[in-house]
């Protein structure tokens, strides 16, 4: 039973880490510029970060061929000619990490051609790390449970 | 113990007992195979609009690693191309099997080589050039070429599929991933096997008069001993060969084979090999580090160099030696006492227990791949489609989608997808970890610990 119980608590506990909204932060929002150089195949800087709110603009220059960058879960992206500047301009309303890429095909490692933007902070990490931990001591009330089951079905 | 025999359906029995259905699906096969081959060489060299890549590494990888091994283990290798045209050459027959045989080497494979290290091998270098390989049709097309006709070569030379058994880069890890899944094909009864005359599952029967006219076992495996997924091709060869309709397909619990785990240093190697793969692969290509990208590509600069010692290093060094650690932990009385296990030294030391403790990193292995696989193939699915249509990248529209917008698909799900794989790796691999710590009688701590670590780390570098 008290397996059964921590099983239960573990497990709310674990939609709590999920799912609790989290403090808005208090930082006020600002318009940020960020340049940023894109090559055969690489950014940089390759990892961004700004608050949740920031009006980013974008100034993607590209040093030699033709690259692009699209925002990850943003759905927003600028192309931008080699030698050339192509601003990009969004409002950071979502907070957590998100990949952007080159969207046009740009060489054989295109498709790999990756930063990282992190708005506000990387929730999602925070929150799987805290699912997994969770998870590990899950394991202890729940293999005894499945070998008492077990145990029970062979008795009878 | 809770399986449900799906042989006993009247259709899926004749259905995989029929040698016409897998011979249509196999003729699919080998012309996509051969196509891709052809489209790497003559189509364009822009891997994201070349069949080569955009089926071989997108649509072929997420199926296989996404449905056909965690759902049907080697149930890809039953449909697998590769080994065709050199198994139909060795058997001088594409249906049933003939009276007179043709005459080649059939050759026992050599003693010393009856392990996976070979595969392991292939694998690593097929790894260390991935970067190349994953973008470059020509790469993938001379690399497919290479398998077909090592398969040819090793089936004319060795008897059954030796190249299958104890070269191909990817049945190695099928194989090891196999036995998590849900499927497997068993003997009915043990006693039947052992008074049964000739072994025809093993050794064929060839007697065009026989009703039951096969192959002995292409994976040179006695399907009576099997135990585990791990080198059962799932050809459905001995379900047609059986005289006493002793082989039965069965549903089961995922990762039964991983109850009793092999003690095989190639086998567990295998699974340091996979989990370590998957991690530097999600550092190297998903990740933001330009100068890991371009030392991975440009291959033999002293960067690509580094990288290659870097990858072998955490492969072979670093995850074994930390896992030895763990092990080592797990085996001090003070860990056990405080868990209130019985003192005494635990059973099985050294390399035997490094080998059975590997096998509680399978799932977590598997797990590590579906997480990183969603990524690249959600990304990058939007290229099937351009593909199906202008499948050699020369501007053709055979179905109207070649102009279809690049475009990542479920973006939003993606993270929370990651997530729950990898949680539920670690969950799966922690379970294994303490069934196999209480049979040896030693702590499950250290070991879930470095699976702990491990996810914590590639959820890092996914998210
Ligand atoms: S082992 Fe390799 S070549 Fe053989 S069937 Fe499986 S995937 Fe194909
Ligand atoms: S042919 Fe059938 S009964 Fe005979 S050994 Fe093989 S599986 Fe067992
Ligand atoms: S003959 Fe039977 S045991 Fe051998 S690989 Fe085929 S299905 Fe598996
Ligand atoms: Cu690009």
């Amino acid at each position: 039973m008290i397996r059964f119980i921590s099983l239960v608590v573990l497990f709310a506990a674990g939609l709590a880490v999920a799912f609790a909204p989290l403090p808005a932060p208090s930082i006020a929002p600002q318009a940020r510029t960020l340049r940023i150089d894109a090559r055969q195949f690489a950014y940089s800087p390759s990892e961004l970060k700004v608050n949740l709110g920031d009006t980013v603009t974008v100034q993607l220059v590209s040093t030699d061929v033709v690259h692009g960058l699209y925002v990850d879960g943003y759905d927003v992206s600028v192309e931008a000619d080699p030698g050339q500047t192509a601003t990009l301009t969004f409002v950071a309303d979502r907070s957590g990490s998100f990949r952007f890429r080159c969207n046009v095909t740009c060489g054989a490692m295109h498709p790999f051609m990756i930063g990282k933007i992190t708005v506000e902070k990387n929730d999602l990490l925070f929150r799987s790390v805290g699912l997994a931990t969770l998870a590990v001591i899950g394991v202890f009330p729940l293999s005894s449970l499945l070998v008492e089951r077990k145990d029970r079905a062979l008795a009878k | 113990m809770n399986r449900i025999e799906l042989t006993r359906n009247l259709f899926i029995k004749s259905a995989l007992k029929n040698r016409h259905p897998q011979l249509a699906v196999f003729i699919v096969m080998l012309a996509g195979y051969v196509f891709a081959i052809l489209a790497g060489l003559i189509g364009t060299p822009v891997g994201s609009h070349n069949f080569s890549i955009v089926f071989v590494w997108i649509a072929w990888w997420a199926i296989l690693i996404l449905v056909a091994v965690p759902f049907f283990g080697r149930g890809w290798c039953a449909v697998c191309p590769i080994p065709l045209p050199g198994e139909w050459l060795q058997r001088g027959a594409v249906l049933h099997p003939l009276d007179k045989k043709p005459k080649w080497l059939n050759l026992r494979w050599p003693r010393a080589l009856r392990n996976i290290w070979l595969q392991n091998i292939a694998f690593l270098l097929l790894a260390l050039f991935s970067s190349v390989l994953l973008t470059t049709p020509t790469i993938t097309a001379i690399v497919l070429a290479a398998m077909l006709f090592t398969a040819i070569g090793l089936s004319m030379v060795f008897e059954r599929r030796a190249f299958c058994r104890y070269l191909c880069p990817v049945g190695g890890f099928i194989g090891l991933y196999s036995q998590t899944a849900p499927l497997e094909l068993r003997i009915k009864d043990k006693q039947t096997c052992v008074t049964c005359d000739g072994k025809p599952c093993y050794n064929g029967a060839s007697t065009s008069l026989s009703a039951n006219s096969g192959y002995g076992c292409p994976w040179d495996v006695f399907p009576g001993g099997l135990t585990r997924n791990t080198y059962c091709g799932l050809c459905m060869e001995c379900l047609r060969t059986c005289p006493h309709d002793n082989i039965a397909v069965n549903l089961r619990p995922f990762s039964a084979d991983l109850a009793k785990p092999s003690a095989r240093l190639d086998e567990a190697f295998k699974a340091f090999i996979m989990l370590g793969s998957a991690m530097i692969y999600a550092g190297v290509l998903l990740g933001p580090w330009g100068a890991l990208k371009d030392a991975a590509f440009y291959v033999g600069t002293s960067a690509w160099i580094i990288y290659a010692a870097v990858f072998l290093g955490i492969i072979f060094i670093i995850l074994p030696g930390l896992f030895s650690l763990a092990l080592f932990l797990a085996h001090r009385p003070s860990l056990k006492a405080c868990l209130g296990r019985s003192r005494g030294v635990g059973r099985g030391t050294g390399l035997r227990t490094f080998a059975m403790f590997s096998a509680s990193l399978i799932p977590l292995g598997l797990m590590f791949w579906v997480a990183f696989s969603l990524s690249f193939v959600l990304t990058n699915a939007a290229y099937i489609l351009v593909s199906l249509s202008d499948p050699l990248g020369l501007g053709w529209n055979l179905f109207g989608t070649a102009d279809v917008a690049w475009r990542p698909i479920f973006t939003s799900l993606l993270a929370p997808a990651q997530t729950l794989a990898l949680v539920g790796g670690l969950i799966w691999s922690a379970r294994m970890a303490q069934k196999a710590a209480d049979e040896s009688k030693i702590s499950a701590i250290p070991v879930m610990a470095y699976c702990f670590a491990a996810t914590v780390v590639m959820l890092w570098l996914l998210l």
